[in-house]
C-alpha cells in the first residue's frame, strides 16, 4: 500500500471549483492546491494567493542586461583594459567619441530584453519548483482529465489542520463526486 | 463671510443619474458551444492521428524545394558572393530584400502573441501558436541571407563580440551590428515565448499519450506541468511579462532593420519615416502570411469552429489598416521629397515611380495599397477564396517594396558613371525560392508534432470558462 499524500476531490465546472477553493481557504488550510486545465480568472483571490513575484526576477534580469550591454561596448571600444583572454581596444570611428550612451543604446536595449526574458522564465520555473516529474498528482489515475476538462482540489496530509475523517467529510460536502486518496 | 455655497450640495455629480452602456453582444470565439474536451480532442487529435497522405506529399515537395537553397548556398560558398547578381554599386541585392521580407513576416506572429495579448484581444488565442511558429521559422529563413552575404561564412562568428586571436571587436556604431543583436534577440525571445505558451498543451499531449516514448518526450518538454493554480499564477505573470517585453522588442527589431537603410546618406533611404513605415509594413506582410497559412489549415483540419469568420474579419481589418498606413507612407515619402526641395531626393522618388524599375514600383502599389482596399467590403471578407488570394498579393507586394527600396536607390547612386541595371542571377532565384521550402518543412513538422492551437488559452475564453456563469 502506497503512502498517502492527501485527499482529492473532482469538480465539473470553474464555478464549482472556485466556490470550493473559497471554502477551503476560509477553513484555514495551508497545504492544498487546485488543478485546472486553464487559468481561471479570480482563482488567485479565491485561494488567498498574493501577486506573483516573477516581476522581481524580470527587473533584476533587465538591469543586468542593460549594464552588460553598456559595459561590453565601453570595454571593447573605449577602454584599454586587459582581462583574461581579452583586451579592450580604442576603436576610432570617424573621429567620434570612443563611448557615448546613444550609440550603445540599441544593443544594450536588446540585451535588456533578452536578459529580462530569460530571468522571467527562469524565475517562473524557480517559483513553481519546476521541472518536477514525480509529483503525486502526475501518478493519479485521472491525471489526463486535469489537463483536459476537469477540475481537482487536493489537501495534503502534511497540513496542520489535516484530519483524515474531518477533511474527508469537509471535501465530501464541497464536491458532488467521490473523495479519493492521493497516493505519494 | 458667506456660508458654504448652497448650490454645490445640490449639483449632481454627473449629467445622467446612471450610465447604461448598450450591451452589444460579443461574437463567440468558439462556435457551436464546443466543450472543453472537444477542444482537447480536436487539437491533440491532429498530433495523434496517423500521418495523413497530403502531409507526406507536401513534406516531400517542401524538402525538394528546400534543396534549392542548399544547392545555392553550397555553390555560393565554393565560388564566392559574385554568383549573386551583385555588382558595384548595387552590393545589396536580393539578399537584403529577402532578409527584410522574411523578418517582416515574422512580426505578425509577435504582434498577435504579444501586442494583442496586452490589448486583451481574446481572438488571438486560436491563431497565436501557429503565428508564433511562423515567426520563428521566418527568422530562420531571414538569417540565412545576411550570414551568407558576409562572403566567408565560416567567419560569421566575427559578428558577435567573441574574444579572438586578432584582438579585434565589432564596431558598435554600425547599424548592421545592431541588427545582429536585434535579430538574434528576437529569434531567442520568440522561441522562449512560444515554448512557455506550449508547456500546458504539451502536458495535455503527455497525459493522453498511449506509448512510453511519446509520454517521455512530451513529458520532458512539459517540465512536469500539472495545471496547479499555484503554478498558473506565476505562469500567467511570466506570460504577461514576456508579452510586455516582446512588444518593445518587435517594434525595435524592424526599427533597427530600417536603420540599416535610414542611417546611410543615400537619397530615398535617409528618411525619418523609415522606422514606423517599416514596422507597419512588417505587420502588414505578416498578417498576409498568417492568412495564407491559416486559411488552408482551417479547411484541411475543419477548424471553422475555432477560427471563425470573426477571426478572419479581425485579421483582414488589420491588413486593411496596415496596408493603408503603408500607402500613406509611400505618399508621404513623395511629399517630403518635394517639400524638402532636395534635387537628389526628388530625383530618387521620380526615378522610383517612373524610372527603370517603375514596373516593380507599380506592382508594389497595386498589391500593397490597392488590393487590401477590397477588405472594406464584407462580401470579400466573408469569401475565404478572395481573402486568400489577396493575402498572396500582400506577400508579393511586400517583397517588391523591399526590392524597390533597395535597388532603385543603389543603382542610381551619386556617380552617374556607375549607374546600371541590377538583375538577379539564377543562383539568387534558387536560393530565395528554396527558403519557402525551408519554411514549409519546418512548418509541416510543427503541425505534425506540436499542438497547433493554444488549447488552454482557447478553453479560457469559452463562455463556460467564466466562473461567474451559472
Amino acid at each position: 500500500m502506497a503512502k498517502q499524500y492527501g485527499l482529492i476531490a473532482k469538480f465539473d465546472s470553474p464555478a464549482d471549483i472556485m466556490h470550493a477553493a473559497e471554502k477551503v481557504r476560509d477553513a484555514g488550510y495551508k497545504s492544498w492546491d487546485v488543478i485546472t486545465p486553464f487559468p481561471i480568472h479570480g482563482m488567485d483571490p479565491a485561494m488567498g494567493l498574493k501577486r506573483s513575484l516573477v516581476g522581481r526576477f524580470t527587473i533584476v534580469g533587465g538591469t543586468i542586461g542593460l549594464t552588460t550591454g553598456m559595459l561590453m561596448i565601453w570595454f571593447t571600444g573605449a577602454s584599454e583594459l586587459s582581462l583574461p583572454f581579452m583586451d579592450g581596444y580604442k576603436l576610432i570611428v570617424g573621429g567620434k567619441p570612443f563611448f557615448s550612451p546613444q550609440f550603445a543604446f540599441p544593443v544594450s536595449y536588446e540585451l535588456t530584453i533578452l536578459f529580462s526574458a530569460f530571468a522571467s522564465i527562469g524565475g517562473m520555473f524557480i517559483l513553481n519548483r519546476l521541472p518536477r516529474h514525480h509529483h503525486p498528482f502526475l501518478k493519479y489515475k485521472d491525471v489526463a482529465k486535469g489537463t483536459d476538462d476537469s477540475f481537482f482540489l487536493y489537501i495534503e496530509n502534511v497540513d496542520p489542520q489535516f484530519d483524515e475523517e474531518k477533511t474527508r467529510s469537509f471535501l465530501d460536502g464541497l464536491s458532488s463526486g467521490e473523495v479519493r486518496e492521493l497516493e505519494d | 463671510m458667506a456660508s458654504a455655497n448652497p448650490v454645490t450640495s445640490e449639483v449632481k455629480p454627473a449629467i445622467l443619474d446612471e450610465v447604461n452602456p448598450i450591451a452589444l453582444p460579443r461574437p463567440a470565439l468558439v462556435e457551436n458551444e464546443r466543450s472543453f474536451s472537444w477542444i482537447t480532442d480536436k487539437i491533440c487529435g491532429i498530433v495523434e492521428e496517423k500521418t495523413p497522405t497530403w502531409w507526406w506529399v507536401c513534406f516531400v515537395l517542401a524538402c525538394a524545394t528546400a534543396s534549392f537553397t542548399v544547392m545555392g548556398l553550397v555553390y555560393l560558398v565554393s565560388a564566392g558572393t559574385g554568383v549573386w547578381g551583385l555588382a558595384n554599386p548595387a552590393n545589396w541585392g536580393w539578399a537584403i530584400v529577402n532578409f527584410v521580407f522574411w523578418i517582416g513576416i515574422g512580426h505578425a506572429g509577435t504582434l498577435i502573441s504579444a501586442i494583442l495579448c496586452l490589448l486583451r484581444q481574446k481572438w488571438r488565442t486560436s491563431i497565436n501558436r501557429a503565428a508564433e511558429a511562423m515567426t520563428i521559422f521566418a527568422v530562420v529563413c531571414a538569417g540565412i541571407f545576411p550570414v551568407f552575404h558576409v562572403g566567408r561564412v565560416w567567419m560569421a562568428w566575427f559578428l558577435f563580440p567573441i574574444p579572438n586571436a586578432n584582438a579585434i571587436w565589432p564596431n558598435f556604431r554600425s547599424a548592421l551590428l545592431w541588427d545582429v543583436f536585434a535579430v538574434s534577440t528576437y529569434g531567442t525571445v520568440s522561441v522562449l515565448f512560444w515554448y512557455v505558451g506550449l508547456i500546458p498543451d504539451l502536458a495535455s499531449v503527455r497525459d493522453r499519450a498511449k506509448n512510453k516514448i511519446r509520454q517521455f518526450l512530451y513529458g520532458l518538454f512539459a517540465m512536469g506541468w500539472r495545471g496547479s493554480n499555484r503554478h498558473w499564477r506565476n505562469y500567467e505573470m511570466c506570460y504577461l511579462l514576456l508579452a510586455g517585453l516582446s512588444t518593445p522588442l518587435v517594434l525595435s527589431v524592424h526599427t533597427i532593420v530600417s536603420f540599416d537603410f535610414a542611417i546611410s546618406l543615400l537619397p530615398g533611404w535617409h528618411t525619418t519615416i523609415f522606422p514606423p513605415y517599416f514596422v507597419a509594413g512588417a505587420i502588414f506582410s505578416g498578417f498576409g502570411m498568417v492568412l495564407t497559412l491559416m486559411l488552408p489549415l482551417r479547411a484541411i483540419y475543419r477548424l471553422e469552429d475555432l477560427i471563425t469568420q470573426y477571426h478572419i474579419d479581425c485579421m483582414t481589418k488589420i491588413v486593411l489598416a496596415t496596408g493603408s498606413m503603408v500607402g500613406y507612407a509611400y505618399a508621404m515619402e513623395f511629399f517630403i521629397a518635394a517639400y524638402g526641395a532636395n534635387d537628389f531626393e526628388i530625383f530618387a522618388f521620380v526615378n522610383r515611380a517612373f524610372g527603370n524599375y517603375a514596373w516593380a514600383y507599380w506592382i508594389m502599389i497595386s498589391c500593397n495599397v490597392i488590393s487590401p482596399q477590397l477588405f472594406w467590403f464584407k462580401k470579400i471578407r466573408q469569401n475565404t477564396a478572395w481573402v486568400w488570394i489577396i493575402s498572396i498579393f500582400v506577400n508579393i507586394g511586400m517583397w517588391f517594396e523591399r526590392f524597390v527600396i533597395a535597388v532603385t536607390t543603389l543603382t542610381r547612386d551619386w556617380l552617374p558613371s556607375s549607374w546600371g541595371y541590377y538583375s538577379p542571377t539564377i543562383i539568387d532565384i534558387f536560393t530565395y525560392v528554396g527558403t519557402f521550402g525551408v519554411f514549409s518543412v519546418l512548418f509541416l513538422l510543427f503541425l505534425r508534432f506540436l499542438p497547433l492551437m493554444a488549447m488552454a488559452e482557447i478553453k479560457a475564453v469559452t463562455p463556460q470558462a467564466d466562473p461567474h456563469k451559472h
